[in-house]
């Protein structure tokens, strides 16, 4: 008995609000994992960066120090929200909402196998684009709101790296949407089968580190998080949020990294496909688990995420003109001319190498 | 009623009340804010007539960037409300006059066609919304696309070249010359005798 049929007596009671209810199942069983990834990551940041600096890591709470995000969240949920004198009320609460919801609000067209996706849009790469430049308002609000130079300092900065950097990542994007000649994510990855020589990374390479560094870039980590220089403006745009408020923005933050980490691969390293087709015929008692499927999506996104941790363990911040003379002077300049590269090389005999 | 129905009336309440917001509102970051919830509603009624094309296209211009750089401007700006509101009556006969003709325009076309489907509007093309949209841009009218295409691009060369200008006093770094600098050209070693030792 399948799955549908187990549910289709609850499908005609609830009548019109089945779909609405139905899918709300679903994002929540999206979110709450993701959530729970969300606080690993910052255990294995802790740990990794540990390990490279020759420290050991959180190995307090719990076997290993695998309850150190528990703990942490805890202790962020009893600690005391401080509203500023001088600060927008509504605004200030209203803001790390903001920079959290589209950050989920993105992982509605992730397609984690060929089948399971919340929802196989035709617009997605689009709509991908258009949830994470909403991410900035968050940003903007709670500087604005919190009364205070240093987060207004801090949300200006961070406002104009994202618009810049934005503009390099979408054009990435056209990259892969040339090569795979959809806008649907689900297309994508299907455009990438045959192995890992198929992958996107191979002809887009260029355009792949672009996008991986705007990443970086976009989501004000290290060394691009001249947003929340310690050394320079105190905490940035986030300086006077406490407790469960700050954390939201932590969240957000450590979503959208995985929100990148999905999309990189996705889109350059072939998505929920095993590098090599020949897994595909292993048999394990009738299933075939390295085949193409969840376990290789997981294993790109830890390898996408283990890069991130590892740039941030190995280099110094930039400065502040540095990062818009990459941003403008570097970035769009290699992206056009690929674009225009690619379009060329797509009317020759090479057609096929770029598809 | 359907949830689609439910969902219009939500939405359409949030843009009718977000938009009176944003002349009402005496703060203009608020004001700004309140604009950037009713594109994004409006944005949400589009998504309803399967316009999904242009649905993120406007979340994506006018929310993503449009409207941050309005509230990076706004923001910045030093605003003194009370010398804005000063001129407020002297212009009011002006905008009264502008409003009620709006008014009346749009109260003609919407009578004209009833309210409703618009009969013999075409159905929304099969397939991808966006394909439709993109043959018909970049096919079936590719010279005026490209010539308005070439017409903004001149409009924002003209823009930059006309507020441009070289500042002479200000200092710049020439990146390629600091990557290209080399430790032999700024550190001199020299060799010299130690210093006699402590008698």
């Amino acid at each position: 008995m399948s799955m549908t049929e187990l549910l289709a007596p609850l499908q005609s009671a609830m009548g019109a609000w089945w779909l609405p209810v139905w899918t709300i199942v679903k994002v929540v069983v999206i979110a709450v994992p993701l959530i729970i990834a969300v606080a690993y990551l910052t255990y294995a940041e802790r740990k990794v960066i540990g390990w490279m600096q020759v420290r050991i890591g959180p190995n307090r709470v719990g076997p290993l120090g695998l309850l150190q995000p528990f703990a942490d969240t805890l202790k962020m949920l009893f600690k005391e929200i401080v509203v500023p004198s001088g600060a927008s009320r509504a605004l200030f609460f209203v803001a790390p909402i903001l920079s959290l919801a589209p950050a989920l609000a993105a992982w509605a067209v992730i397609p984690f196998t060929g089948t399971l996706v919340l929802s196989n849009i035709n617009a997605g790469l689009l709509y991908l684009l258009a949830m994470s430049s909403l991410g900035i308002y968050g940003v903007i609000i709670a500087g604005w709101a919190s009364n205070s130079k240093y987060a207004f300092l801090g949300c200006l900065r961070s406002a104009a790296q994202i618009v810049s950097y934005e503009i390099a990542m979408g054009f990435a994007l056209v990259g892969v949407l040339m090569a795979a000649n959809s806008l649907n994510l689900s297309d994508i990855v299907a455009g990438q089968e045959g192995g890992a020589a198929h992958w996107y990374v191979w002809p887009l390479f260029p355009l792949f580190v672009v996008y991986l560094v705007s990443g970086i870039a976009e989501t004000n980590r290290h060394p691009f998080d001249v947003a929340e220089g310690e050394s320079e403006i105190v905490a940035g745009f986030h300086v006077e949020y406490s407790g469960i408020m700050f954390a939201l923005f932590f969240l957000a933050e450590y979503m959208n990294m995985i929100l990148i980490a999905a999309l990189t691969s996705t889109m350059f390293l072939g998505g929920w496909l095993s590098p090599f087709p020949i897994l595909n015929e292993v048999d394990v008692f009738g299933v075939h688990p390295f085949g193409d499927g969840m376990l290789w999506l997981a294993v790109k996104w830890a390898l996408v995420l283990l890069i991130f941790l590892w740039i941030r363990a190995t280099f110094p911040r930039y400065r502040y003109d540095q990062i818009m003379r990459l941003g403008w002077k570097v970035f769009i300049p290699v992206t056009l001319v690929w674009i225009v590269f690619i379009g060329a090389m797509m009317q020759t005999r090479y057609a096929g190498l770029f598809h | 009623m359907s949830f689609q129905t439910f969902t219009f009336y939500a939405f359409a309440t949030i843009l009718v009340f977000a938009a009176l917001r944003v002349i009402t509102t005496r703060n203009p970051v608020h004001a700004a804010l309140w604009l950037v919830l009713s594109f994004f509603t409006a944005a949400g009624i589009w998504l309803l007539l399967q316009a999904e094309f242009l649905a993120i296209a406007l979340v994506l211009v006018y929310v993503g960037a449009v409207m941050v750089l309005f509230l990076f401007v706004v923001m910045m700006l030093d605003v003194n409300f009370g010398s804005m509101r000063q001129h407020f009556r002297s212009y009011l006969p002006a905008a009264a006059a502008v409003g009620i003709l709006v008014f009346f325009e749009m109260a003609l076309v919407i009578l004209g066609s009833a309210v409703g489907p618009v009969a013999g509007a075409p159905a929304a093309p099969a397939g991808s919304n966006t394909q439709a949209l993109g043959v018909l841009l970049y096919v079936d009218y590719v010279y005026p696309f490209e010539i308005a295409a070439v017409v903004l691009l001149v409009a924002i060369v003209a823009a930059i070249a006309l507020t441009h200008r070289k500042r002479r006093e200000m200092k710049h770094q020439d990146a390629s010359a600091q990557i290209r600098a080399r430790a032999s050209e700024r550190v001199r070693l020299v060799r010299m005798p130690s210093e006699k030792p402590p008698v």
